[in-house]
Protein backbone atom coordinates (compact mmCIF):
# COMPACT_ATOMS: atom_id res chain seq x y z
CA UNK A 1 0.00 0.00 0.00
CA UNK A 2 1.26 3.47 -0.80
CA UNK A 3 1.74 5.18 2.06
CA UNK A 4 2.40 8.82 0.78
CA UNK A 5 -1.03 10.25 1.34
CA UNK A 6 -1.05 10.14 4.89
CA UNK A 7 2.52 12.14 4.92
CA UNK A 8 0.59 15.08 2.95
CA UNK A 9 -2.94 14.03 4.72
CA UNK A 10 -3.23 17.27 6.87
CA UNK A 11 -1.77 19.93 4.80
CA UNK A 12 -4.70 22.34 3.77
CA UNK A 13 -5.50 23.23 0.32
CA UNK A 14 -4.68 26.87 -0.33
CA UNK A 15 -6.53 28.26 -3.32
CA UNK A 16 -5.50 32.06 -4.81
CA UNK A 17 -6.80 32.22 -8.24
CA UNK A 18 -8.22 34.42 -10.87
CA UNK A 19 -10.06 33.45 -14.22
CA UNK A 20 -11.59 35.64 -16.38
CA UNK A 21 -15.03 34.07 -17.42
CA UNK A 22 -17.96 34.79 -19.78
CA UNK A 23 -20.03 36.95 -17.67
CA UNK A 24 -17.77 37.65 -14.93
CA UNK A 25 -14.19 37.33 -13.54
CA UNK A 26 -13.72 34.03 -11.30
CA UNK A 27 -11.58 35.74 -8.22
CA UNK A 28 -11.10 33.33 -5.18
CA UNK A 29 -8.88 33.26 -2.22
CA UNK A 30 -9.25 30.70 0.15
CA UNK A 31 -7.76 28.10 2.86
CA UNK A 32 -9.50 24.42 2.88
CA UNK A 33 -8.39 22.73 6.30
CA UNK A 34 -9.14 18.55 7.13
CA UNK A 35 -12.66 18.18 6.76
CA UNK A 36 -15.73 19.26 5.04
CA UNK A 37 -15.24 22.91 3.27
CA UNK A 38 -18.78 23.82 2.05
CA UNK A 39 -18.61 26.14 -0.96
CA UNK A 40 -22.06 27.43 -0.99
CA UNK A 41 -23.28 29.39 -4.06
CA UNK A 42 -26.27 29.61 -6.51
CA UNK A 43 -25.62 28.42 -10.06
CA UNK A 44 -23.64 29.80 -12.12
CA UNK A 45 -21.44 31.64 -9.19
CA UNK A 46 -18.05 30.21 -10.38
CA UNK A 47 -18.29 27.10 -8.11
CA UNK A 48 -17.53 24.63 -10.72
CA UNK A 49 -15.13 26.42 -12.52
CA UNK A 50 -13.32 27.04 -9.21
CA UNK A 51 -12.95 22.96 -8.56
CA UNK A 52 -12.06 22.67 -12.07
CA UNK A 53 -8.99 25.14 -12.11
CA UNK A 54 -7.80 23.63 -8.77
CA UNK A 55 -8.34 19.38 -10.37
CA UNK A 56 -6.25 21.66 -13.41
CA UNK A 57 -8.85 21.02 -16.00
CA UNK A 58 -8.77 24.70 -16.02
CA UNK A 59 -6.30 26.92 -16.02
CA UNK A 60 -6.31 30.08 -14.26
CA UNK A 61 -5.31 33.17 -15.33
CA UNK A 62 -2.92 33.84 -12.35
CA UNK A 63 -3.33 33.27 -8.95
CA UNK A 64 -1.50 29.92 -7.10
CA UNK A 65 -3.12 26.90 -6.19
CA UNK A 66 -0.75 24.46 -3.27
CA UNK A 67 -1.91 21.30 -1.63
CA UNK A 68 0.01 21.86 1.47
CA UNK A 69 4.22 21.94 0.27
CA UNK A 70 2.94 20.83 -2.98
CA UNK A 71 2.59 23.45 -5.61
CA UNK A 72 -0.10 22.33 -8.15
CA UNK A 73 -0.41 25.73 -10.18
CA UNK A 74 1.67 28.83 -9.78
CA UNK A 75 1.51 31.63 -12.93
CA UNK A 76 4.35 33.62 -11.42
CA UNK A 77 6.82 30.42 -11.42
CA UNK A 78 4.82 28.98 -14.34
CA UNK A 79 4.14 25.79 -12.36
CA UNK A 80 0.92 23.86 -13.94
CA UNK A 81 0.87 20.46 -12.94
CA UNK A 82 -1.44 17.99 -15.25
CA UNK A 83 -4.46 16.86 -13.63
CA UNK A 84 -3.04 13.35 -14.22
CA UNK A 85 -0.18 14.07 -11.71
CA UNK A 86 -2.14 16.75 -9.14
CA UNK A 87 -3.60 13.47 -7.26
CA UNK A 88 -6.66 15.28 -6.15
CA UNK A 89 -10.11 12.58 -5.92
CA UNK A 90 -12.85 14.73 -8.20
CA UNK A 91 -16.49 13.57 -7.88
CA UNK A 92 -18.15 15.01 -10.78
CA UNK A 93 -21.73 16.32 -10.92
CA UNK A 94 -22.39 13.79 -13.52
CA UNK A 95 -20.40 11.01 -11.54
CA UNK A 96 -18.62 10.60 -15.39
CA UNK A 97 -18.41 6.23 -14.15
CA UNK A 98 -16.55 4.36 -17.37
CA UNK A 99 -19.91 2.95 -18.40
CA UNK A 100 -17.93 0.14 -20.55
CA UNK A 101 -16.35 -0.80 -17.12
CA UNK A 102 -17.74 -2.76 -14.28
CA UNK A 103 -18.24 -0.38 -10.93
CA UNK A 104 -14.86 -2.65 -9.60
CA UNK A 105 -12.85 -1.67 -12.88
CA UNK A 106 -14.18 1.69 -12.24
CA UNK A 107 -12.85 1.66 -8.86
CA UNK A 108 -9.73 0.00 -9.69
CA UNK A 109 -9.24 2.56 -12.98
CA UNK A 110 -6.89 5.11 -10.77
CA UNK A 111 -4.79 2.32 -8.63
CA UNK A 112 -1.75 2.11 -10.56
CA UNK A 113 1.84 1.19 -10.10
CA UNK A 114 0.72 -2.29 -7.86
CA UNK A 115 0.41 -5.37 -9.07
CA UNK A 116 -2.76 -6.18 -10.35
CA UNK A 117 -3.80 -8.35 -7.45
CA UNK A 118 -3.12 -5.83 -4.85
CA UNK A 119 -4.86 -3.45 -7.17
CA UNK A 120 -7.71 -5.63 -6.55
CA UNK A 121 -7.16 -5.80 -2.96
CA UNK A 122 -7.27 -2.02 -2.88
CA UNK A 123 -10.50 -1.79 -4.96
CA UNK A 124 -12.41 -4.39 -3.10
CA UNK A 125 -11.63 -2.43 0.42
CA UNK A 126 -12.83 0.65 -0.92
CA UNK A 127 -16.07 -0.75 -2.33
CA UNK A 128 -16.65 -2.52 1.34
CA UNK A 129 -15.90 0.77 2.44
CA UNK A 130 -18.69 2.12 0.78
CA UNK A 131 -20.79 -0.64 1.00
CA UNK A 132 -21.02 -1.86 -2.74
CA UNK A 133 -18.59 -4.88 -2.78
CA UNK A 134 -22.16 -6.94 -4.32
CA UNK A 135 -21.89 -4.67 -6.96
CA UNK A 136 -18.37 -5.17 -8.10
CA UNK A 137 -18.88 -7.39 -11.25
CA UNK A 138 -22.29 -4.90 -12.44
CA UNK A 139 -22.02 -2.16 -14.97
CA UNK A 140 -22.85 1.59 -14.14
CA UNK A 141 -26.20 0.96 -16.35
CA UNK A 142 -27.20 -1.60 -13.84
CA UNK A 143 -26.99 0.14 -10.49
CA UNK A 144 -28.77 2.68 -8.70
CA UNK A 145 -29.07 6.49 -8.69
CA UNK A 146 -27.45 6.09 -4.83
CA UNK A 147 -25.32 2.90 -5.49
CA UNK A 148 -23.75 5.00 -8.81
CA UNK A 149 -22.70 7.65 -6.52
CA UNK A 150 -21.15 5.77 -4.08
CA UNK A 151 -19.47 3.96 -6.83
CA UNK A 152 -17.83 7.18 -8.36
CA UNK A 153 -16.93 8.40 -4.51
CA UNK A 154 -14.86 5.23 -4.03
CA UNK A 155 -13.81 5.60 -7.16
CA UNK A 156 -12.31 9.16 -6.69
CA UNK A 157 -11.17 8.10 -3.34
CA UNK A 158 -8.49 5.09 -5.42
CA UNK A 159 -5.85 7.30 -6.10
CA UNK A 160 -5.51 8.29 -2.38
CA UNK A 161 -6.29 11.81 -2.92
CA UNK A 162 -4.35 14.69 -0.81
CA UNK A 163 -7.81 17.02 -1.38
CA UNK A 164 -10.97 15.62 -2.46
CA UNK A 165 -13.72 17.74 -4.86
CA UNK A 166 -17.25 16.58 -5.09
CA UNK A 167 -19.17 19.19 -7.11
CA UNK A 168 -22.65 18.78 -6.00
CA UNK A 169 -22.78 15.22 -5.18
CA UNK A 170 -26.04 13.71 -3.83
CA UNK A 171 -28.17 16.20 -5.09
CA UNK A 172 -30.52 14.02 -6.83
CA UNK A 173 -30.32 11.72 -3.84
CA UNK A 174 -32.87 11.43 -0.91
CA UNK A 175 -32.14 12.30 2.60
CA UNK A 176 -31.63 9.38 4.04
CA UNK A 177 -29.39 8.01 1.26
CA UNK A 178 -27.45 10.97 1.51
CA UNK A 179 -26.22 11.20 5.17
CA UNK A 180 -25.41 7.60 4.92
CA UNK A 181 -23.15 8.45 2.14
CA UNK A 182 -21.54 11.20 4.06
CA UNK A 183 -21.61 9.23 7.36
CA UNK A 184 -19.04 6.46 5.53
CA UNK A 185 -17.42 9.64 3.71
CA UNK A 186 -16.39 11.00 7.32
CA UNK A 187 -15.18 7.51 8.18
CA UNK A 188 -12.80 7.29 5.29
CA UNK A 189 -11.79 10.47 6.08
CA UNK A 190 -11.25 10.12 9.93
CA UNK A 191 -7.62 8.36 9.66
CA UNK A 192 -6.68 10.86 6.56
CA UNK A 193 -8.14 13.92 7.34
CA UNK A 194 -7.93 15.52 3.64
CA UNK A 195 -9.55 18.38 2.96
CA UNK A 196 -12.93 17.94 1.11
CA UNK A 197 -14.31 20.73 -0.37
CA UNK A 198 -17.99 20.38 -0.96
CA UNK A 199 -19.76 22.25 -3.19
CA UNK A 200 -23.59 22.94 -2.89
CA UNK A 201 -26.11 25.71 -3.64
CA UNK A 202 -28.34 24.09 -0.66
CA UNK A 203 -28.14 26.34 2.50
CA UNK A 204 -29.13 23.78 4.88
CA UNK A 205 -26.70 21.41 3.71
CA UNK A 206 -24.17 23.87 3.63
CA UNK A 207 -24.33 24.32 7.44
CA UNK A 208 -25.28 21.16 8.70
CA UNK A 209 -21.70 19.54 6.74
CA UNK A 210 -19.33 21.87 6.77
CA UNK A 211 -16.64 22.94 9.25
CA UNK A 212 -16.34 25.93 7.34
CA UNK A 213 -18.55 27.75 4.73
CA UNK A 214 -17.64 29.67 1.94
CA UNK A 215 -20.43 31.34 0.11
CA UNK A 216 -19.84 32.63 -3.45
CA UNK A 217 -21.51 35.39 -5.76
CA UNK A 218 -21.10 35.79 -9.40
CA UNK A 219 -17.20 34.58 -9.27
CA UNK A 220 -16.24 35.82 -5.55
CA UNK A 221 -15.96 34.97 -2.10
CA UNK A 222 -18.51 37.11 -0.52
CA UNK A 223 -17.96 35.33 3.13
CA UNK A 224 -15.81 32.87 4.92
CA UNK A 225 -15.97 31.34 7.86
CA UNK A 226 -16.77 28.95 10.20
CA UNK A 227 -20.87 28.19 9.62
CA UNK A 228 -22.34 30.70 12.80
CA UNK A 229 -20.18 33.51 12.05
CA UNK A 230 -21.42 33.29 8.50
CA UNK A 231 -24.72 32.90 9.54
CA UNK A 232 -24.91 35.43 11.93
CA UNK A 233 -23.75 38.87 10.54
CA UNK A 234 -24.21 38.74 6.42
CA UNK A 235 -22.82 42.14 5.74
CA UNK A 236 -23.56 41.49 2.07
CA UNK A 237 -27.07 40.95 0.54
CA UNK A 238 -25.97 38.17 -1.87
CA UNK A 239 -25.08 35.67 1.34
CA UNK A 240 -28.63 36.98 3.10
CA UNK A 241 -30.49 35.42 -0.11
CA UNK A 242 -27.96 32.51 -0.39
CA UNK A 243 -28.20 31.84 3.01
CA UNK A 244 -32.26 32.10 3.78
CA UNK A 245 -33.43 35.00 5.64
CA UNK A 246 -35.93 35.47 4.97
CA UNK A 247 -37.01 39.04 6.15
CA UNK A 248 -35.51 41.64 3.87
CA UNK A 249 -36.25 45.49 4.65
CA UNK A 250 -35.57 48.67 2.94
CA UNK A 251 -35.84 51.24 5.32
CA UNK A 252 -35.02 54.55 6.35
CA UNK A 253 -32.17 55.78 9.53
CA UNK A 254 -34.48 58.02 10.92
CA UNK A 255 -32.09 59.11 13.93
CA UNK A 256 -28.83 57.60 15.61
CA UNK A 257 -27.92 57.18 19.31
CA UNK A 258 -24.70 56.84 18.98
CA UNK A 259 -23.70 56.33 22.55
CA UNK A 260 -26.06 53.35 22.60
CA UNK A 261 -24.56 51.95 19.74
CA UNK A 262 -27.60 51.67 17.98
CA UNK A 263 -29.84 53.96 15.98
CA UNK A 264 -33.68 53.73 14.87
CA UNK A 265 -35.18 52.55 11.28
CA UNK A 266 -38.14 52.65 9.64
CA UNK A 267 -38.81 50.07 6.94
CA UNK A 268 -40.71 51.89 3.87
CA UNK A 269 -44.39 51.08 3.93
CA UNK A 270 -44.63 50.63 7.59
CA UNK A 271 -45.70 53.00 11.00
CA UNK A 272 -43.61 50.96 13.20
CA UNK A 273 -39.81 51.83 13.90
CA UNK A 274 -36.97 49.52 14.65
CA UNK A 275 -33.69 49.63 16.91
CA UNK A 276 -30.94 48.10 14.98
CA UNK A 277 -27.20 47.86 15.43
CA UNK A 278 -25.45 51.26 14.79
CA UNK A 279 -23.53 51.64 11.72
CA UNK A 280 -21.85 54.61 10.27
CA UNK A 281 -24.52 55.99 8.38
CA UNK A 282 -26.90 59.49 9.13
CA UNK A 283 -30.56 59.82 9.44
CA UNK A 284 -32.44 59.77 6.80
CA UNK A 285 -29.97 57.64 4.57
CA UNK A 286 -31.63 53.66 3.22
CA UNK A 287 -30.37 50.73 4.51
CA UNK A 288 -31.35 47.31 4.78
CA UNK A 289 -32.22 45.42 6.73
CA UNK A 290 -32.39 41.01 7.33
CA UNK A 291 -33.88 39.16 9.70
CA UNK A 292 -33.90 35.58 10.04
CA UNK A 293 -37.77 34.12 10.23
CA UNK A 294 -36.74 32.23 13.36
CA UNK A 295 -35.08 34.99 15.52
CA UNK A 296 -38.41 36.63 15.95
CA UNK A 297 -40.54 36.19 18.56
CA UNK A 298 -44.10 36.54 18.94
CA UNK A 299 -46.67 37.31 21.67
CA UNK A 300 -50.41 37.14 21.91
CA UNK A 301 -50.63 39.86 24.22
CA UNK A 302 -48.71 42.90 24.05
CA UNK A 303 -45.50 42.08 26.49
CA UNK A 304 -43.95 43.94 29.61
CA UNK A 305 -40.51 44.17 31.15
CA UNK A 306 -38.50 42.67 28.28
CA UNK A 307 -35.20 43.30 27.13
CA UNK A 308 -35.64 42.72 23.49
CA UNK A 309 -35.76 46.33 22.24
CA UNK A 310 -38.58 46.04 19.51
CA UNK A 311 -42.19 45.35 19.58
CA UNK A 312 -43.87 45.57 16.74
CA UNK A 313 -48.15 45.42 16.42
CA UNK A 314 -49.33 43.39 13.63
CA UNK A 315 -52.18 41.24 12.54
CA UNK A 316 -51.74 37.56 11.28
CA UNK A 317 -52.27 37.21 7.44
CA UNK A 318 -51.50 33.98 6.94
CA UNK A 319 -50.83 30.57 8.67
CA UNK A 320 -49.29 26.90 7.10
CA UNK A 321 -47.72 24.18 8.11
CA UNK A 322 -44.76 22.97 6.61
CA UNK A 323 -42.50 20.24 8.26
CA UNK A 324 -41.95 20.76 12.08
CA UNK A 325 -42.30 24.63 11.94
CA UNK A 326 -45.56 26.94 11.19
CA UNK A 327 -44.99 29.81 9.03
CA UNK A 328 -46.74 32.89 9.91
CA UNK A 329 -46.89 35.91 7.63
CA UNK A 330 -47.93 38.56 9.70
CA UNK A 331 -49.01 42.11 8.54
CA UNK A 332 -47.72 45.46 10.12
CA UNK A 333 -47.05 47.56 7.69
CA UNK A 334 -44.69 45.26 6.12
CA UNK A 335 -45.01 41.80 5.63
CA UNK A 336 -42.63 40.13 8.63
CA UNK A 337 -42.05 36.14 8.21
CA UNK A 338 -41.93 34.26 11.56
CA UNK A 339 -41.30 30.64 12.07
CA UNK A 340 -42.80 29.35 15.73
CA UNK A 341 -43.26 25.63 16.35
CA UNK A 342 -46.78 23.96 16.27
CA UNK A 343 -46.45 23.77 19.95
CA UNK A 344 -46.42 27.00 20.39
CA UNK A 345 -49.49 28.20 17.29
CA UNK A 346 -51.52 26.03 19.42
CA UNK A 347 -50.66 27.17 23.13
CA UNK A 348 -51.12 30.65 21.93
CA UNK A 349 -54.37 30.27 19.57
CA UNK A 350 -52.97 31.56 16.52
CA UNK A 351 -54.83 32.08 14.06
CA UNK A 352 -55.76 34.01 10.86
CA UNK A 353 -56.17 37.27 11.70
CA UNK A 354 -54.87 37.41 15.14
CA UNK A 355 -53.81 40.18 16.53
CA UNK A 356 -50.15 40.04 18.23
CA UNK A 357 -46.55 41.77 18.64
CA UNK A 358 -43.64 40.98 17.33
CA UNK A 359 -40.48 40.29 19.63
CA UNK A 360 -37.01 41.34 17.47
CA UNK A 361 -33.61 41.94 19.61
CA UNK A 362 -31.34 44.63 18.08
CA UNK A 363 -29.39 42.45 17.10
CA UNK A 364 -31.58 40.22 15.51
CA UNK A 365 -31.85 43.01 12.86
CA UNK A 366 -28.63 42.93 10.86
CA UNK A 367 -27.65 45.34 8.28
CA UNK A 368 -26.60 44.17 4.82
CA UNK A 369 -25.16 46.52 1.92
CA UNK A 370 -27.01 46.49 -0.80
CA UNK A 371 -24.37 47.55 -3.05
CA UNK A 372 -22.09 44.49 -2.43
CA UNK B 1 -13.13 -15.99 -63.00
CA UNK B 2 -9.99 -14.11 -62.74
CA UNK B 3 -8.62 -15.50 -58.89
CA UNK B 4 -5.50 -13.52 -59.32
CA UNK B 5 -7.40 -10.34 -59.90
CA UNK B 6 -9.71 -11.03 -56.82
CA UNK B 7 -6.86 -12.39 -54.77
CA UNK B 8 -5.37 -8.98 -55.82
CA UNK B 9 -7.88 -6.94 -54.83
CA UNK B 10 -8.44 -8.34 -51.21
CA UNK B 11 -5.01 -8.66 -50.81
CA UNK B 12 -5.13 -4.45 -51.38
CA UNK B 13 -8.32 -4.00 -49.42
CA UNK B 14 -7.11 -5.35 -46.12
CA UNK B 15 -3.47 -4.02 -46.66
CA UNK B 16 -5.38 -0.51 -46.79
CA UNK B 17 -7.58 -1.29 -44.13
CA UNK B 18 -4.87 -2.32 -41.74
CA UNK B 19 -2.94 0.94 -42.44
CA UNK B 20 -5.83 2.81 -42.20
CA UNK B 21 -6.52 1.48 -39.14
CA UNK B 22 -2.60 2.72 -37.41
CA UNK B 23 -3.03 5.78 -39.28
CA UNK B 24 -6.76 6.76 -39.22
CA UNK B 25 -6.85 6.32 -35.59
CA UNK B 26 -4.45 8.63 -34.27
CA UNK B 27 -5.47 11.34 -37.43
CA UNK B 28 -9.05 11.19 -36.36
CA UNK B 29 -8.25 11.59 -32.61
CA UNK B 30 -6.17 14.49 -33.01
CA UNK B 31 -9.02 15.90 -35.04
CA UNK B 32 -11.50 15.30 -32.21
CA UNK B 33 -9.16 17.40 -29.37
CA UNK B 34 -6.67 19.37 -31.37
CA UNK B 35 -7.31 23.19 -30.69
CA UNK B 36 -5.20 24.11 -33.44
CA UNK B 37 -6.35 27.44 -35.01
CA UNK B 38 -5.25 25.88 -38.69
CA UNK B 39 -7.08 22.46 -38.35
CA UNK B 40 -9.79 23.34 -40.42
CA UNK B 41 -7.29 23.26 -43.37
CA UNK B 42 -6.54 19.54 -42.71
CA UNK B 43 -9.26 18.68 -42.50
CA UNK B 44 -10.52 19.91 -45.98
CA UNK B 45 -7.28 18.34 -47.01
CA UNK B 46 -8.76 14.46 -45.47
CA UNK B 47 -12.33 15.26 -47.04
CA UNK B 48 -10.39 15.94 -50.38
CA UNK B 49 -10.80 12.68 -51.49
CA UNK B 50 -14.51 13.00 -51.27
CA UNK B 51 -15.27 15.85 -53.99
CA UNK B 52 -11.92 15.23 -56.54
CA UNK B 53 -12.66 12.83 -58.88
CA UNK B 54 -10.29 9.83 -59.04
CA UNK B 55 -8.75 10.96 -61.94
CA UNK B 56 -7.04 13.99 -60.35
CA UNK B 57 -6.25 12.73 -57.26
CA UNK B 58 -4.65 9.50 -59.43
CA UNK B 59 -2.56 12.39 -61.89
CA UNK B 60 -1.24 13.93 -58.65
CA UNK B 61 -0.21 10.85 -56.92
CA UNK B 62 1.51 9.67 -60.20
CA UNK B 63 3.42 12.93 -60.84
CA UNK B 64 4.37 12.79 -56.96
CA UNK B 65 5.36 9.32 -57.26
CA UNK B 66 7.37 9.42 -60.48
CA UNK B 67 10.74 9.37 -61.24
CA UNK B 68 10.96 13.33 -61.39
CA UNK B 69 9.80 13.87 -58.15
CA UNK B 70 12.14 14.06 -54.89
CA UNK B 71 9.75 10.90 -53.59
CA UNK B 72 9.95 9.03 -56.38
CA UNK B 73 13.47 9.51 -57.29
CA UNK B 74 14.38 8.59 -53.51
CA UNK B 75 12.21 5.56 -53.91
CA UNK B 76 14.06 4.50 -57.17
CA UNK B 77 17.58 4.95 -55.75
CA UNK B 78 16.69 2.91 -52.10
CA UNK B 79 14.67 -0.30 -53.92
CA UNK B 80 16.49 -0.11 -57.72
CA UNK B 81 13.02 0.42 -59.32
CA UNK B 82 10.23 2.71 -60.02
CA UNK B 83 7.60 3.43 -57.54
CA UNK B 84 4.38 3.84 -59.85
CA UNK B 85 2.94 0.54 -61.26
CA UNK B 86 3.67 -1.21 -58.13
CA UNK B 87 1.19 -2.66 -55.47
CA UNK B 88 2.84 -0.65 -53.37
CA UNK B 89 2.18 2.44 -55.45
CA UNK B 90 -1.51 0.91 -55.58
CA UNK B 91 -1.57 0.55 -51.70
CA UNK B 92 -0.69 3.95 -51.11
CA UNK B 93 -2.76 5.54 -53.43
CA UNK B 94 -5.09 3.55 -52.00
CA UNK B 95 -4.51 4.77 -48.51
CA UNK B 96 -5.21 7.91 -49.49
CA UNK B 97 -7.97 7.57 -50.95
CA UNK B 98 -9.55 6.01 -48.83
CA UNK B 99 -8.79 8.76 -45.92
CA UNK B 100 -11.97 10.52 -45.36
CA UNK B 101 -13.59 7.10 -45.59
CA UNK B 102 -11.78 5.61 -42.11
CA UNK B 103 -11.05 9.17 -40.50
CA UNK B 104 -14.87 10.40 -40.89
CA UNK B 105 -16.77 7.49 -38.78
CA UNK B 106 -14.22 7.29 -36.24
CA UNK B 107 -13.83 11.44 -35.82
CA UNK B 108 -17.82 11.34 -35.46
CA UNK B 109 -17.11 8.53 -32.69
CA UNK B 110 -14.16 10.21 -31.11
CA UNK B 111 -16.24 13.56 -30.78
CA UNK B 112 -19.45 11.71 -29.16
CA UNK B 113 -16.96 10.63 -26.25
CA UNK B 114 -18.38 12.38 -23.05
CA UNK B 115 -15.85 15.13 -22.48
CA UNK B 116 -16.15 14.40 -18.50
CA UNK B 117 -14.79 10.67 -19.14
CA UNK B 118 -11.67 11.77 -20.73
CA UNK B 119 -11.49 14.29 -17.93
CA UNK B 120 -12.20 11.73 -15.03
CA UNK B 121 -9.83 9.79 -16.56
CA UNK B 122 -7.05 12.35 -16.21
CA UNK B 123 -7.97 12.79 -12.59
CA UNK B 124 -7.73 9.19 -11.88
CA UNK B 125 -3.90 9.67 -12.99
CA UNK B 126 -4.01 8.19 -16.25
CA UNK B 127 -2.09 9.59 -19.44
CA UNK B 128 -3.69 11.02 -22.47
CA UNK B 129 -2.32 7.37 -24.35
CA UNK B 130 -3.86 5.65 -21.70
CA UNK B 131 -7.23 7.33 -21.51
CA UNK B 132 -7.09 7.20 -25.59
CA UNK B 133 -6.70 3.18 -25.52
CA UNK B 134 -9.09 2.13 -21.78
CA UNK B 135 -11.60 4.94 -22.32
CA UNK B 136 -11.94 6.17 -25.79
CA UNK B 137 -11.36 3.46 -28.23
CA UNK B 138 -13.83 1.29 -26.14
CA UNK B 139 -16.39 4.01 -26.26
CA UNK B 140 -15.82 4.39 -29.89
CA UNK B 141 -15.71 0.91 -30.78
CA UNK B 142 -18.82 1.26 -33.29
CA UNK B 143 -17.24 3.92 -35.46
CA UNK B 144 -13.86 2.47 -35.60
CA UNK B 145 -15.75 -0.42 -36.97
CA UNK B 146 -17.37 1.55 -39.22
CA UNK B 147 -14.39 3.26 -40.80
CA UNK B 148 -12.42 0.06 -41.39
CA UNK B 149 -15.20 -1.49 -42.83
CA UNK B 150 -15.93 1.48 -45.15
CA UNK B 151 -12.44 2.18 -45.83
CA UNK B 152 -11.92 -1.90 -47.17
CA UNK B 153 -15.12 -2.12 -48.75
CA UNK B 154 -14.14 1.57 -50.70
CA UNK B 155 -10.53 -0.23 -51.84
CA UNK B 156 -12.48 -3.20 -53.03
CA UNK B 157 -14.50 -1.07 -55.93
CA UNK B 158 -11.94 1.68 -56.40
CA UNK B 159 -11.60 2.31 -60.46
CA UNK B 160 -10.19 5.52 -61.61
CA UNK B 161 -6.93 6.04 -58.72
CA UNK B 162 -5.57 2.20 -59.78
CA UNK B 163 -6.00 3.20 -63.13
CA UNK B 164 -3.96 5.60 -63.42
CA UNK B 165 -0.92 4.82 -60.49
CA UNK B 166 -1.30 1.32 -61.10
CA UNK B 167 -1.78 0.71 -64.46
CA UNK B 168 -3.34 -3.08 -65.50
CA UNK B 169 -0.48 -5.20 -64.80
CA UNK B 170 -1.82 -8.98 -63.97
CA UNK B 171 -1.55 -10.62 -60.76
CA UNK B 172 0.56 -6.53 -59.58
CA UNK B 173 -2.31 -3.98 -60.40
CA UNK B 174 -4.83 -5.57 -62.37
CA UNK B 175 -7.77 -5.88 -59.40
CA UNK B 176 -11.48 -6.77 -60.11
CA UNK B 177 -12.85 -2.74 -61.02
CA UNK B 178 -9.77 -2.82 -63.68
CA UNK B 179 -11.15 -6.58 -65.22
CA UNK B 180 -14.70 -6.01 -65.46
CA UNK B 181 -13.37 -2.65 -66.95
CA UNK B 182 -11.14 -5.06 -69.40
CA UNK B 183 -14.00 -7.47 -70.02
CA UNK B 184 -16.24 -5.14 -71.20
CA UNK B 185 -13.81 -3.32 -73.59
CA UNK B 186 -13.66 -6.47 -74.67
CA UNK B 187 -17.24 -7.27 -75.12
CA UNK B 188 -17.31 -9.89 -72.60
CA UNK B 189 -20.16 -8.78 -71.29
CA UNK B 190 -20.78 -12.46 -69.34
CA UNK B 191 -17.07 -12.15 -67.81
CA UNK B 192 -17.88 -8.63 -66.46
CA UNK B 193 -21.27 -9.95 -65.24
CA UNK B 194 -19.41 -12.67 -63.28
CA UNK B 195 -16.73 -10.29 -61.66
CA UNK B 196 -19.20 -7.41 -61.12
CA UNK B 197 -21.88 -9.64 -59.21
CA UNK B 198 -18.98 -11.28 -57.07
CA UNK B 199 -18.02 -7.46 -56.32
CA UNK B 200 -21.57 -6.06 -55.83
CA UNK B 201 -22.68 -9.27 -53.99
CA UNK B 202 -19.20 -9.39 -51.55
CA UNK B 203 -19.43 -5.56 -50.71
CA UNK B 204 -23.65 -5.59 -49.76
CA UNK B 205 -22.26 -8.60 -47.53
CA UNK B 206 -19.88 -6.43 -45.53
CA UNK B 207 -21.64 -3.74 -45.25
CA UNK B 208 -24.90 -5.30 -44.26
CA UNK B 209 -22.91 -7.13 -41.48
CA UNK B 210 -21.64 -4.31 -40.51
CA UNK B 211 -24.73 -2.14 -39.99
CA UNK B 212 -26.53 -5.26 -38.12
CA UNK B 213 -23.30 -5.54 -35.36
CA UNK B 214 -23.62 -1.94 -34.76
CA UNK B 215 -27.24 -0.68 -35.29
CA UNK B 216 -25.88 3.33 -33.58
CA UNK B 217 -23.98 3.44 -37.37
CA UNK B 218 -24.30 6.24 -39.07
CA UNK B 219 -27.06 5.89 -41.66
CA UNK B 220 -25.20 5.68 -45.25
CA UNK B 221 -22.94 8.51 -45.06
CA UNK B 222 -20.59 8.69 -42.21
CA UNK B 223 -20.06 12.62 -42.41
CA UNK B 224 -22.52 13.90 -39.82
CA UNK B 225 -20.08 14.92 -36.41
Amino acid sequence: MRQEGSSASASPLIVDVVKRLDRFALQAHFEAAAGFTMLLGPSGSGKTTLLNCIAGLMRPDSGRIAAGTKVLFDSRSGVDTPPERRRIGYLFQDLALFPHLTVAQNVGYGITGVPAAQRDRQAAALLESFRIAHLAQRKPAEISGGEKQRAALARSLAVNPGVLLLDEPLSALDRETRSNIIDDLRAWNAARSIPIVFVTHFAEEAFALGERVIVMEAGRIMAQGMPQEVLAAPRHETIAQVVGFENVFDATVTALHEHQGTMLCRPLGAECELEVPLIRTEAGAAVRIVIRAGDIMIAAQRPHGLSARNTVPGRIQSIRREGVAVILAVDAGVIFEVHVTPGAARELNLERGSEVWLIIKTYSCNLVDPRA
Amino acid sequence: MEWSAIYLTLRLALVVCAVLLAIGMPLAWWLATSRWRWKFLLEAVVALPLVLPPTVLGFYLLVAMGSESPAGNLYRRLFGHGLPFTFTSLAIASVIYSLPFAVQPMLAAFSQVDRNLINASAILGASRTRTFWRIVVPLSSGGIVTGAVLSFAHTLGEFGVVLMVGGNIPGVTRTISIAIYDHVQALDYAGANRMALLLMGFSFLTLSLTYAANRRMWAVWPLRR
